[in-house]
């Protein structure tokens, strides 16, 4: 079974690119106001973006745009669509949030809005539930982007038909840092048209070791 | 009573954290859960923190909050009544 990544794209560095190519830079320093500006840039309308964490808002917008114009959603049912995703930070900026306010005994109010977002699966969560993707879900955590270990892991849920497609990568937001690199996977005989990458891109870990750092293939 | 209307409204907007709206968006009469503001049960458990926290007031029994927190009126209203007892 051959694989292929059909679509990818990052949002790092104040900017916002698919499939290589810059489609915006904002002019803003800070991670929540960077997502906000893309947020406000791409015409999306979902309330409940403003409640969530940097780290789910950042998955949130990845995956939006990567779906956006695509036929992902309508090809593949929610069952056969999965999210694999993975980061070094975990949930830890809401999870410290947390921890300020239940740190005082004597000053005890756990924000509930902070408290829901102290794990990093429920970044997936409001992905799966937005896109109504009920597939495999999972979050890894590990020190770096492991092209390897994705590879292996997202190959089998493929192999032992899990998924039909499947959204991996990688989404870490902690304090001033954030980068996401996020990617589409189907297999070759499912793909009728390359929409974006007239080639396609096979899916393996050199491929994904490139584009995870902006080199062309 | 205006006031504490004000003061509500813009504590709604700090747990949203929209800051695309201002207290003039919000209809201090119409219903706060429902399509308006895409409020959800943890922003109800959020608006028990709130009374708690800021207005010293404990609400004991979850259920009340349905008819508490039906809009900012009726929050202020029950912040009032509470807050002289």
């Amino acid at each position: 079974m051959e694989l292929f990544i059909t679509r990818y794209i990052q949002l790092k560095n104040r900017r916002v690119i698919l499939n290589g190519i810059v489609e915006y830079v904002s002019e803003e320093q800070s991670v929540s106001k960077f997502l906000g500006s893309v947020y406000g840039h791409s015409n999306i309308d979902y309330s409940k973006f403003f409640k969530m964490d940097n780290l789910s808002k950042l998955g949130f917008l990845s995956v939006e745009l990567l779906l956006q114009g695509t036929d992902i959603l309508q090809k593949y049912p929610g069952e056969e669509i999965g999210i694999i995703l993975s980061n070094a930070s975990s949930s830890l900026e809401s999870d410290e949030k947390h921890q300020n306010f239940i740190r005082d005994r004597n000053n005890y109010f756990p924000r509930p809005s902070i408290f829901v977002y102290t794990l990093p699966n429920i970044m997936a969560g409001e992905i799966a539930i937005r896109h109504r993707i009920k597939g495999e879900n999972t979050v890894f955590i590990s020190e770096q982007f492991d092209p390897g270990f994705l590879y292996h892991y997202v190959s089998e849920l493929f192999w032992n038909r899990r998924v039909h497609c499947c959204i991996p990568g990688w989404i870490d937001c902690y304090g001033d840092g954030y980068e996401s690199f996020l990617f589409i996977a189907e297999r070759g005989d499912r793909i009728k048209r390359f929409q974006d990458l007239p080639e396609g891109i096979p899916f393996d870990p050199l491929n994904l070791e490139k584009l995870f750092k902006g080199e062309s293939i | 009573m205006e006031d504490l209307i004000l003061k509500l409204k813009k504590e709604i907007i700090g747990i949203l954290n929209r800051e695309d709206i201002t207290p003039e968006d919000i209809d201090a009469e119409a219903p706060l859960f429902g399509d308006g503001l895409g409020l959800d049960s943890i922003d109800a458990l959020e608006f028990i923190v709130l009374l708690e926290e800021t207005y010293g007031i404990k609400i004991e029994d979850p259920k009340k909050g349905r008819k508490i927190f039906y809009s900012v009126k009726t929050m202020a209203d029950y912040i009032q009544e509470h807050q002289k007892n």
